[in-house]
């Protein structure tokens, strides 16, 4: 029997999903990925004394999303090692729970919590916090190699991490990321949560990326409630989510120039970036789209008169940001920096199971507005952009092209935005079920998995970010760097450090 | 190169004329909230039910709101159907005492500037180390917005500094997660004295939607002597410059 099988925005009885025996589990998900499936999700839940392991596979070019279930014990043997994509996230289950994926390579604490179980896999004493950082680092001994260690707290404004680089001279043979400090609970805390402050949270998961998870949590609600949002109300989501993606794109190549030095581009795209967050702000009053995607809709309106004051204003925005790109991207000297620089393998990315935009600079074509689109996505987006280099230079120019598709769909939804209702009345959540949803965010893929329990409460409630799986891919970006190429690098990736703790 | 100066001049001078000019905010930014009681029906309970974080609250018999802990979501503005709550577009929202945060029917109590002594240490430069303890990145972007040339933070001798070595004080966004409460501290402890403490955005002040967190410490107020007070999710790069200012006496 193959595995259960939904559409984005979707939702199983969870009795029809088989729970298999664990060889039987693992033997499919190699399976998948050998045709090609991704794994966008592994995550545990109690099931008595036992645990219920659920793998999410997204199998892109058919637009579906695969489901298989198995029960364990507090060990059962590792899947890391046939399958380094999902390295983290057994790591991940047994710092929630305490189970011990026997064989695992890298086995390490990742958020510093303590387990919900009372059982630690560490051995650690469940009676005091885990220490943050406490953990043995990879290193690498002998001549001329030394360790610089950074962070928690950084030089500039920004989140907390820690970094381990194992350096040859100038040259970093590897790097560890410890990361950690930024974590609020917000999984566990969401079933018993207020049901606002569930969908508050969810805005500041990742700052950057309110309107993604905020609109991947009404999806499931949605899904839960066997309603879809308006038509209306799933355009301006549309427009809110590109807004973002604009926003942040053009943020980041600011950030690129700044660090290759390179300042009317980064002067230019400090200033714009804001312009874009003003144009949200025209929307719903908050730069960052801060309460305007709720379960059932949205709750604000773009009226035609707004609509048209937008339009205006982002020609005269995408005006400067057409300037500031272009002498960025004209300019020899920046593009001696950005070519061939922190280079990530198509094997490794793959392998590590990379999403958004530095999976499409590895040359992959991960897109869930393309493969699983949702929404105002649904046959208005036909195209993802790929570039096959792999280096800081098709990470910005993934960005950069992205910025002009992202610009086009924009002026056609201001253009054209259904008539209709904004918000609708959700019935209560169907009781034992599961939903899913995908949001392509401006990094890349956004997971949301949900159970409810018999009376439809949720029970469980499972959040992938894209940075969750990027971070590998900025530490295998560094392998044989110049320890000075850095922050480049780290810019050209962008992650979100409460995306990962959560 | 001819290129990038043509650009230059397209693009122009682009720093806005403030404090001579108020900013122009957009047309459904909720800043300060205003009251009409006299205008709630007899029992009415719809905008106190709506508040997940008691940031909206009944004292005396009169309605207030603590900004502190107000993500400003206008979700209880929205659910009272006789507009006696309504969200205005004033962006000056600090304060010096948490009480103060409290706003209600009276007029608002706006943060008063430093004493002589302080004023006179960091009245024309002021260096600050910004420590994100569990900051979702929304706050700490819209602080990096103030270095850029529209606000152009640097022309009232106030910047961020890479090192609590070099700085007057220390800034701080994010709930205080367990995981950063060392680091924060250590980084309060580095800083010279006399020093400045700013809390800044609702997690910083009380947890923000991050309040009862088993993980986090609702904000700095119990682990550090609090200055300056910015409150909003995240508070508007306007909010933080005008209570900076204020609190340097400068406005």
């Amino acid at each position: 029997m193959s595995a259960a099988v939904l559409q984005n925005g979707g939702v199983l009885p969870l009795a029809q999903l088989e729970v298999r025996a664990f060889d039987a589990f693992a033997e499919e998900l190699r399976r998948e990925v050998a045709a090609q499936g991704r794994i966008s999700a592994l995550f545990a839940t109690p099931a008595g004394e036992q645990f219920d392991l659920f793998a999410l596979i997204a199998r892109d070019w058919q637009g579906q999303l695969a489901l298989l279930r198995t029960r364990v014990g507090a060990r059962y043997p590792s899947l890391t090692p046939a399958l380094p994509q999902v390295h983290l996230f057994e790591r991940e289950i047994a710092e929630q729970y305490g189970l011990v994926p026997e064989g695992h390579l890298w086995f390490k604490p990742l958020r510093f919590h303590a387990s919900g179980t009372g059982h630690d896999a560490w051995g650690r004493d469940p009676r005091r916090h885990p220490l943050v950082g406490e953990l043995e680092y990879y290193r690498v001994a002998g001549e001329e190699v030394h360790e610089v260690a950074v962070g928690p707290v950084h030089a500039g404004i920004i989140e907390p991490g820690h970094f381990r680089f194992q350096c040859h001279g100038e040259q970093v043979m590897h790097l560890e990321i410890s990361l950690g400090y930024q974590h609020r609970a917000i999984e566990m805390q969401l079933p018993s949560a207020h049901p606002l402050a569930r969908v508050q949270r969810l805005e500041a998961a990742a700052g950057d990326t309110s309107i993604g998870h905020a609109t991947a949590y009404a999806l499931i609600c949605e899904a839960l409630g066997e309603a879809s949002a308006p038509p209306r109300a799933q355009a301006i989501r549309g427009l809110a989510l590109e807004l973002e993606r604009l926003a942040n794109h053009v943020g980041d190549i600011g950030g690129l120039a700044t660090d290759v030095g390179f300042l009317p581009t980064a002067s230019f795209c400090g200033r714009i970036r804001g312009d874009y967050l003003n144009l949200s702000a025209e929307i719903c009053g908050s730069r960052f789209g801060r309460g305007l995607v709720r379960p059932g809709g949205v709750a604000f309106d773009v009226e035609a008169s707004r609509a048209e004051h937008m339009l205006e204003r982002l020609e005269s925005v995408a005006r400067d940001t057409q300037g500031a790109l272009e002498i960025f991207f004209d300019s020899p000297s920046v593009l001696a920096r950005l070519e061939g620089t922190g280079r990530v393998r198509v094997e490794d990315a793959e392998a590590l199971g990379l999403v958004g935009v530095a999976a499409r600079a590895c040359g992959l074509a991960v897109d869930a507005r393309l493969h699983h689109p949702q929404g105002a996505y649904v046959g208005t987006f036909d195209h993802v952009v790929i570039e096959e280099s792999g280096d800081v230079f098709a990470r910005a120019r993934v960005r950069r092209r992205e910025i002009n598709d992202s610009l086009a769909w924009v002026r056609r939804a201001l253009r054209d935005l259904p008539a209709g209702y904004l918000r609708r009345r959700l019935a209560p959540p169907a009781a034992e079920c599961l939903a899913v949803a995908l949001v392509e965010g401006w990094r890349g893929e956004l997971v949301h998995v949900a159970l409810t329990d018999g009376q439809g409460r949720l029970s469980r409630y499972k959040i992938v970010d894209p940075s969750f799986r990027n971070w590998s891919g900025l530490a295998m970006a560094l392998r044989g760097e110049q320890i000075s190429d850095f922050p480049l690098c780290n810019k050209s990736f962008n992650l979100s450090y409460c995306g990962f703790d959560l | 190169m001819l290129k990038i100066l043509r650009e230059r001049l397209r693009q122009g001078r682009r720093t806005y004329p403030y404090p001579q000019q108020e900013p122009v905010l957009p047309e459904r930014f909720r800043g300060r909230p205003q009251f009409f009681p006299e205008r709630c029906p007899p029992g009415c309970r719809a905008c106190l039910d709506g508040c997940p974080y008691g940031a909206l609250q009944v004292r005396d018999g009169l309605p207030c709101i603590d900004l502190g802990l107000c993500l400003f979501c206008g979700e209880c503005a929205a659910s009272c159907s006789a507009a006696a709550l309504t969200f205005t577009r004033d962006h000056r929202l600090a304060a010096r005492c948490r009480e103060d945060l409290l706003c209600g029917a009276e007029e608002p109590r706006l943060a008063a500037a430093l004493d002589a002594r302080m004023k006179k240490l960091f009245g024309r430069s002021l260096k600050l180390r910004q420590v994100s303890a569990g900051g979702c990145n929304a706050c700490e972007a819209d602080l990096n917005v103030l270095g850029t040339l529209v606000f152009d933070l640097g022309r009232f001798g106030i910047q961020f500094v890479a090192s609590p070595r070099h700085a007057d004080g220390i800034l701080v966004t994010g709930p205080v997660t367990e995981n950063m409460k060392g680091a924060l501290l250590d980084t309060y402890a580095a800083v010279p004295a006399p020093k400045l403490v700013i809390a800044s955005g609702a997690c910083a002040i009380g947890g923000g939607p991050f309040r009862g967190s088993p993980e986090a410490h609702d904000g700095i107020g119990d682990l550090l002597p609090v200055d300056l007070y910015i409150p909003g999710c995240p508070p508007h790069p306007w909010t933080a410059l005008d209570g900076l200012l204020r609190l340097l006496g400068r406005l």
